[in-house]
């Protein structure tokens, strides 16, 4: 028995090599079942009681997952003044900023991403890229505008190369700091705003995409409705000495069970969520990633942005590869590296694939020329010498829950 | 009838010239939900430690080896329809496949029941 793929190529069955660094609720993990793995430079739980229970448990009550190998990045204003925080403040807070400011650092996180910063309102999140000179995605991420800062939250494994991008384009007036003394959990799923309302009353109260911060037990916890299973849920971003007991409190809860990265994996796979390393990547473009939403009206009037020639020349006259969903027949998972053809012409790869819980077969992404990306297209996926039918099909794969607006 | 396992983590019981194999409760538990298993045609010649089989979890595709050498004679058909019977009788009705025993002098470099499970409490 070897495996040929893990769930992500860089998932390997944990050895205890030493650089790879623990999670603040490492020991929580194991304590409550957790197999454990390396993922994006972290020993990471993969699963607990099984990706199978915990992806449906996920789809019909609450899942906890820790995501606390993202990277939280906060970007401030430097304006010359000797701001001195709080006495006896635990970490390094940043000075809250003005509107007005607020507006400068959006302006200028303008140059890396093609989404609309500026018109971004205080409370409210967005998806966005880091793109290269070549309108190649560096990274995929949430920008928030918390009011008093422009908060970024960017994939675990390629966290530092983002890091030493902003400091590169950056202007020099504008303070970086990384929020690595903060944890993130997701609380997903139809009951996720049930349980965390018993903790954040307030948290029930908003909607898809919104930010808040909130108190829980004095402590500032950094809530959005948002996530990445395509659920109904909530990122919490909270201070790593008191993860623990706020990850307890939840998992009290009758609703609540903790999952691990596998269940991450066919959640977001189901939803049409992107991974990046695997779907999205520095030679991918957005438009070819079928990512166009992420690029606001006033972003391709007046450009702008790294990347943005490329870009905005696929905008108007397509890419000549386009991100598609894939159906499968039969049983046989269909995976990362698949090679797609027609007939004996091979017109694409599939960058993520495997059993959709959910939709009780497999699924897959994949990149295909862009003739062949019209929905309904019929090709073959080979795997292991043999031909699997294959047809490009809609995504998501299962439809978002999103709540956008709220009864009370 | 007697048992012998792998470090590959396979069972096979061999009765007289005919063995029958499959994976072992741990292979299962380390694999996860299984969705899929892709088994050796009948008449296939397998050869000791070539693959054999592919088992599909959740999360990866996994080979499985030829324990020893010999000609497939018949494939789990079960598995087909319900792959989740190697999750959940794996050293029972979730057997891969059967096949002759080619070299029985092999069977001296494999594991009995409690040689096995004293490998899997080292792994």
């Amino acid at each position: 028995m070897s495996d040929h793929n893990q769930i992500q190529d860089e998932a390997t069955e944990d050895a205890g090599t030493p650089e790879v660094l623990a999670l603040p609720l490492d020991a929580w993990h194991r304590a409550h079942g957790a197999r454990m793995v390396e993922f994006a430079g972290y020993h990471m739980p993969i699963q607990f009681e099984g990706i199978m229970a915990e992806h449906s448990w996920t789809r019909e009550q609450a899942g906890l997952f820790d995501v606390s190998h993202m990277g939280q990045l906060s970007l401030t204003l430097d304006d010359g003044s000797d701001y001195v925080q709080d006495e006896g403040a635990e970490a390094p807070t940043a000075k809250p900023m003005t509107a007005e400011e607020v507006a400068e650092v959006a302006k200028a996180l303008e140059a890396l991403v093609p989404g609309d910063i500026v018109g971004l309102k205080a409370g409210r999140m967005r998806y966005s890229m880091f793109l290269n000179e070549e309108g190649g995605i560096l990274d995929d991420l949430m920008i928030t505008n918390s009011g008093t800062s422009i908060d970024i939250v960017v994939n675990g494994a390629v966290k530092w190369e983002d890091i030493g991008h902003l400091r590169e384009y950056l202007p020099d007036n504008i303070v970086l700091n990384h929020k690595d003394d903060f944890g993130l959990l997701a609380l997903q799923g139809p009951k996720a705003a049930t349980a965390l309302a018993r903790l954040l009353p307030d948290a029930a109260t908003m909607v898809f995409m919104e930010y808040r911060s909130l108190n829980w037990q004095g402590h500032a916890l950094g809530v959005s409705r948002s996530g990445y299973t395509g659920e109904d849920g909530f990122e919490i971003s909270i201070p790593t000495d008191v993860l623990e007991e706020f990850a307890d409190a939840l998992l009290a809860m009758d609703e609540v069970k903790p999952i691990g990265l596998g269940a991450r994996d066919s959640l977001r796979l189901e939803a049409g969520l992107p991974l990046y390393g695997h779907d999205l990547d520095e030679v991918t473009t957005p438009i070819e990633a079928d990512l166009g939403f992420a690029i606001a009206k006033r972003r391709r009037e007046e450009g702008g942005f790294l990347g943005d020639d490329v870009v905005l020349g696929q905008y108007a006259n397509g890419a000549a590869r386009k991100r598609v969903g894939l159906r499968v027949d039969g049983k046989l998972p269909v995976r990362e590296g698949a090679p797609l053809f027609d007939g004996d012409q091979e017109v694409g790869t599939v960058t993520s694939g495997g059993f959709a819980p959910s939709v009780g077969a497999p699924i897959a992404m994949a990149y295909v020329a862009a003739p062949y990306a019209d929905l309904g297209t019929a090709l073959t996926a080979e795997v292991r010498g043999k031909r699997i039918a294959v047809t490009t099909a809609p995504i998501p794969f299962v439809p978002h829950k999103y709540v956008r607006k709220t009864g009370a | 009838m007697a048992r012998y396992f792998t470090e590959e983590h396979e069972w096979l019981d061999v009765d007289g010239d005919t063995v029958t194999v499959g994976i072992t409760d741990f292979a299962q538990g380390q694999l996860g939900d299984i969705v899929f298993v892709e088994l050796p045609a009948v008449g296939l010649d397998l050869t000791q430690g070539g693959d054999a089989a592919v088992v599909e979890s959740v999360k990866a595709a996994s080979d499985i080896y030829a324990p020893v050498d010999g000609t497939v004679s018949e494939a789990n058909d079960a598995l087909d329809a319900d792959p989740a019977l190697a999750n959940s009788d794996p050293e029972g009705e979730g057997w891969f496949f059967r096949m002759s025993l080619g070299d029985a002098s092999q069977l001296g470099g494999l594991m009995d029941a409690a040689a096995y499970k004293n490998f899997c409490d080292n792994l």
